[in-house]
């Protein structure tokens, strides 16, 4: 199934955020989350933001979902300004458990997003299927995501983004909640459905291996306010794989790069408010 | 203990108790020899006569037709406010005062009112009277259930542009569910104890009535029938609500155990 919206005008960007600000509350009070970010995404890039913890990354990707409303700066979406969540758009939550719905099966899970969608019922069935294919869900159409785990419960959410024909994919921190080595199949698994369904994916995550390991570049954000600390090109082949990827001296490289930037922004912070106030 | 064993004992205790106290109430009451007290086998074969199915039509019927019709229409507004009360806190601001004033007053002070509102004594005021009551407990429930909605699940809804009355169908309903029906529970059980107190008060059918003309004839046998009938109606109607829960809900008890909370 090819994106709706594949192809279009190469000049245009697939997602550009512009002087993008996020302030909560007024006056004395204001918590500024979001400094000032801007970053450009291409159609069919898969980008990774990285920041120290707490530096407003779920605000941020909250903001390009059109699910907050920025107090600055906007997020265009192929030129067009994004003020609510956006058709071409599937977002991806890290509580797998708590964006599904308990009540229902798996296929009614995937087919929520699916029911309003001028589809007759057996393309809604055949996109269904297709995308619990994708994740190797497709027995488990008739469980509950309950009696599934953490891991295939996390395909759920992803095979129901994928249902839904995005053109592009925000995920956020959606692995941060399973054991590494479920974490390291289900990376490879969006590394794969990213080639099959030809999707942009903008990825936000905490860990610096797994967007060393995912990305073909990386934003990397200082602690709020929040801004862009560097873009950084990810020029390690493809396919990648877990174990000769990682083996790579440009994969150390990248590593420890990233994380001296992370390291860096860090250490302020964490001096600010680990000294207990003496005299 | 075995397994068996114990779940043997389970149910020997479950029929036993009930064996005991019956046979304990007969002797007492073969010995006191109070017309106040009549046999537990006096009683039965009254509740037979009455019941099993003489009058079966004009009185026990009328009882439930009132009580599953108040019911229904409670449920169905409890519903049908709770979910905009709960999705809204302006709503909630507005409508509280008054939900928690007309909560707080007992029941028996509205019922001369109902009478002399809705000119009537007849199915009209039962049913109003029945279900103005059961409303608080599913309305109160809704609210709260619809409040307490994961919010991750309300935001994967907009994020996927799922329309508003699709949400509240497929997301708001399902999720407050387990909260509309301890609220529906609560309320099942009042219904019955207004349908009675409706009836007592004034009427011309009912089990509700029935007590009240036994009394004033002082046949006590009737009576006791009487609340023996009342005491099974609201017994089997609670069982079978339970029996329905189990069947809608069972997804809410799988989840729970499946997930730690």
């Amino acid at each position: 199934m090819a994106p709706r919206l594949a192809g279009g005008d190469p000049a245009i960007a697939m997602l550009e955020i512009r002087h993008l600000t996020k302030t909560y509350g007024t006056g004395e009070t204001a918590t500024h989350a979001i400094g000032d970010v801007s970053f450009t995404i291409e159609a069919g890039e898969f980008v990774c933001v990285v920041g120290p913890s707490g530096c407003g990354k779920t605000t941020l990707l909250k903001c390009i979902a059109g699910l907050l409303r920025p107090s600055g700066g906007e997020v265009l979406l192929r030129g067009r300004r994004v003020v609510e969540p956006p058709e071409e758009m599937a977002l991806v939550f890290q509580e797998y458990s708590r964006s599904l719905m308990p009540w229902a099966s798996v296929r009614n899970n995937v087919l929520l997003p699916l029911r309003h969608k001028p589809l007759s019922k057996r393309e809604r069935m055949s996109l269904v299927e297709e995308a619990l294919g994708a994740v190797g869900l497709v027995r488990f159409m008739d469980r509950y995501p309950w009696q599934l785990s953490g891991g295939m419960q996390q395909r759920v959410a992803i095979a129901r983004a994928l249902a839904y024909q995005p053109s592009i994919l925000l995920m956020d921190e959606p692995f941060a909640s399973v054991d590494a080595q479920t974490r390291g199949d289900l990376e490879d698994l969006v590394l794969r459905v990213r080639e099959e369904f030809n999707i942009t994916i903008l990825f936000v995550t905490h860990d610096i291996d797994e967007s060393v390991y995912l990305s073909d570049r990386i934003v990397v954000l200082t602690h709020a306010p929040t801004e862009v600390k560097e873009l950084i090109k990810v020029d390690l082949p493809r396919p990648r794989d877990q174990i000769e990827t990682k083996e790579l001296t440009e994969f150390a490289h990248l590593r420890a790069h990233v994380y001296r930037l992370i390291k860096r922004e860090q250490v302020p912070a964490e001096t600010l408010t680990s000294s207990p106030a003496t005299g | 203990m075995s397994a068996r064993t114990y779940r043997i004992t389970k149910v020997a205790a479950e029929v036993a108790v009930p064996i005991l106290i019956l046979v304990g109430w007969q002797l007492w009451t073969i010995s006191a020899d109070d017309p106040k007290f009549p046999k537990p086998t006096t009683i039965l074969d009254k509740f037979q006569e009455l019941w099993l199915f003489a009058q079966f039509g004009t009185h026990v019927v009328p009882s439930l037709e009132r009580i599953g019709l108040g019911f229904a229409i409670a449920v169905l507004a409890g519903v049908a406010l709770g979910v905009p009360l709960g999705l809204s806190s302006v709503a909630r601001k507005a409508a509280m005062p008054h939900i928690e004033y007309w909560r707080a007053i007992p029941p028996p002070a509205l019922l001369p009112i109902s009478i002399v509102l809705l000119h009537s004594i007849g199915n009209v005021q039962k049913v109003s009277f029945i279900a103005f009551f059961c409303l608080f407990p599913v309305l109160l429930n809704t609210i709260d259930g619809v409040r307490g909605i994961e919010p991750t699940l309300i935001e994967t809804a907009r994020s996927y542009g799922v329309p508003w009355h699709e949400r509240i169908a497929r997301i708001v309903l399902p999720a407050a569910l387990p909260q509309i029906v301890a609220g529906m529970r609560n309320s099942l059980a009042l219904a019955v104890i207004m349908m009675v107190l409706s009836e007592y008060f004034s009427s011309t059918s009912g089990v509700g009535y029935v007590l009240l003309i036994s009394k004033n004839t002082f046949q006590l046998v009737p009576m006791w029938a009487a609340i023996l009938l009342i005491g099974v109606l609201g017994y089997v109607l609670n069982l079978l609500f339970i029996l329905a829960e189990r069947r809608v809900l069972a997804w809410h008890r799988g989840w729970r155990a499946a997930t730690p909370q």
